[in-house]
């Protein structure tokens, strides 16, 4: 089926099985392959992308589903090399172990300064992070970075809506 | 995922014919409880329909004493909407405790019902308050609509537009989460209104069900100290790996309380 996408900003239209998952297409046909699989079961959160600004998990959409709209995966929020605010205040804070779930978190993370503005507190963070699984951080220093993350943005202005770097 | 045709029809009309246009269809609203069900082959349709283009699923709006949601309205919009919050604050509180931001961002409000889980949260509140649900053919009382476990008065192809709400003098829903898959393990919505009380029960028992007993102590006392003690007889309820039918009940007595003081 023909969609049209709109991935990190580069607009195309590709012909798409109706049965491939979003994150599929990402990651086996367009070698997107930042954006992780940690559960398959809608569960864990590491595959996690904006849609339109909205973080959706891309296991369980289809890609034809979102025809029409724009997607930001975790390699969309670079400007070069220049880490997004929110990514350079996970590498500050320690914000992740492994590395497996912090696309998802990040992605995550944007949205919740999208709902709740650069001031957003702790057990606001904690509770909007109830769709992110990570196995090895106990989850304090993700708050943390996610907190830094929403001060800088509000600082630089960054975009809660990703697309800063191709769009 | 098995290989399926997929339409995106933009009309009630369209979608029904798409439907009906041969082997095994199925309507696909934001996906979070069908997608699951594919891929574990529960379900293996020949043709997904998307609701998702279909005009006139969305918007919520209030009317009298009614406040209608379109089938497609995602959970996310309900949580933020001005009408519900100023209408029905206690809807605005349940649509906050479904699942997780991503599920909310998608799951929709017809998928719910129309799937009818017997740990969802809607249902609850669709039988507390009162609720008409709106079909592309008639019209259901939420009384007769729920059906139990996973059945509704919906027949093949049947697909809901919209959902009114009766609006109370209070309400507020209770929810004693799954702390892994956040579904009820037991919720209570209550609903007050000036001609008497409703109770919808979830989780607890093979569909979501009323609670007379509670309505009518309720309706002469409207407190928590009214309804402490009463019983839900655990012979109905569900006992599964996550909970016993006995804690079920317990829990329900503990939701309902919960529910009362917060409304
Ligand atoms: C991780 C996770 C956690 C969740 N937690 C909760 C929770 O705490 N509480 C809760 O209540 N739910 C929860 N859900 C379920 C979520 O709310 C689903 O989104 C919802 O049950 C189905 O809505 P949907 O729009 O995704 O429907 P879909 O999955 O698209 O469809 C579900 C079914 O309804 C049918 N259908 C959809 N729309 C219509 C319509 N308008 N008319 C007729 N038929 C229709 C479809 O054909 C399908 O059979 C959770 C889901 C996940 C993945
Ligand atoms: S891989 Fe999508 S939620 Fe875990
Ligand atoms: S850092 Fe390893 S899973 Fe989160």
């Amino acid at each position: 089926m023909q969609t049209r996408l709109t991935i990190n900003g580069n607009a195309q239209t590709r012909e798409v099985a109706p049965a491939t998952l979003l994150v599929e297409l990402l990651r086996d046909e367009l070698a997107l392959t930042g954006t992780h699989i940690g559960c398959d079961t809608s569960q864990c959160g590491a595959c996690n992308v904006l849609i339109d600004g909205q973080s959706v998990k891309s296991c369980t959409i289809l890609a034809v589903q979102v025809d029409g709209k724009a997607i930001t995966t975790i390699e969309g929020l670079a400007d070069g090399d220049t880490l997004h605010p929110m990514q350079a205040a996970f590498k500050e804070a320690h914000g992740l172990q492994c590395g497996f779930c912090t696309p998802g978190m990040v992605i995550a993370g944007i949205e919740i300064v999208r709902r709740h503005g650069p001031d957003v507190d702790a057990a606001t963070i904690a509770h909007d992070l109830e769709g992110n699984l990570c196995r090895c951080t106990g989850y304090m220093n993700i708050i943390k970075a996610i907190q830094a993350g929403a001060r800088a943005m509000g600082q630089t202005g960054a975009s809660a809506m990703g697309e800063t770097a191709h769009a | 995922m098995r290989d399926f045709e997929y339409a995106r029809p933009a009309s009630l009309a369209d979608a029904a014919s798409a439907f009906s246009g041969g082997g095994e269809a199925a309507f696909i609203a934001g996906g979070h409880t069908l997608l699951p069900a594919i891929k574990s082959r529960l379900r293996m349709p020949d043709t997904l329909v998307d609701l998702a283009g279909v005009a006139g699923l969305t918007g919520i709006s209030s009317d009298g004493d009614r406040l209608w949601i379109g089938a497609m309205t995602t959970h996310a919009t309900v949580a933020v909407d001005a009408t519900v919050a100023a209408k029905i604050p206690g809807l605005t509180g349940m649509a906050k405790l479904i699942g997780d931001p991503q599920v909310r961002n998608r799951g929709t409000l017809g998928g719910v019902i129309a799937n009818n889980d017997p740990a969802a949260d809607y249902p609850a509140a669709l039988l507390a308050l009162d609720a008409i649900v709106d079909t592309d053919r008639g019209s259901y009382a939420a009384d007769d609509y729920f059906q139990g476990m996973f059945a509704t008065a919906l027949a093949d192809g049947e697909i809901v537009t919209r959902v009114g709400f009766r609006v109370p003098l209070a309400s507020a829903y209770a929810k004693f989460r799954h702390p892994a898959s956040r579904y009820a393990v037991v919720g209570v919505y209550v609903a007050r209104f000036a001609d008497g009380v409703r109770v919808g029960v979830t989780g607890a028992g093979p569909g979501a069900f009323r609670w007379p007993e509670a309505e009518a102590a309720l309706a002469t006392d409207f407190s928590a100290a009214a309804v402490a003690g009463l019983p839900l007889d655990p012979a109905d309820l569900n006992t599964d790996i996550h909970a016993g039918a006995e804690y079920r009940a317990h829990l329900a007595g503990v939701m309902l309380a919960d529910a009362v003081k917060a409304a």
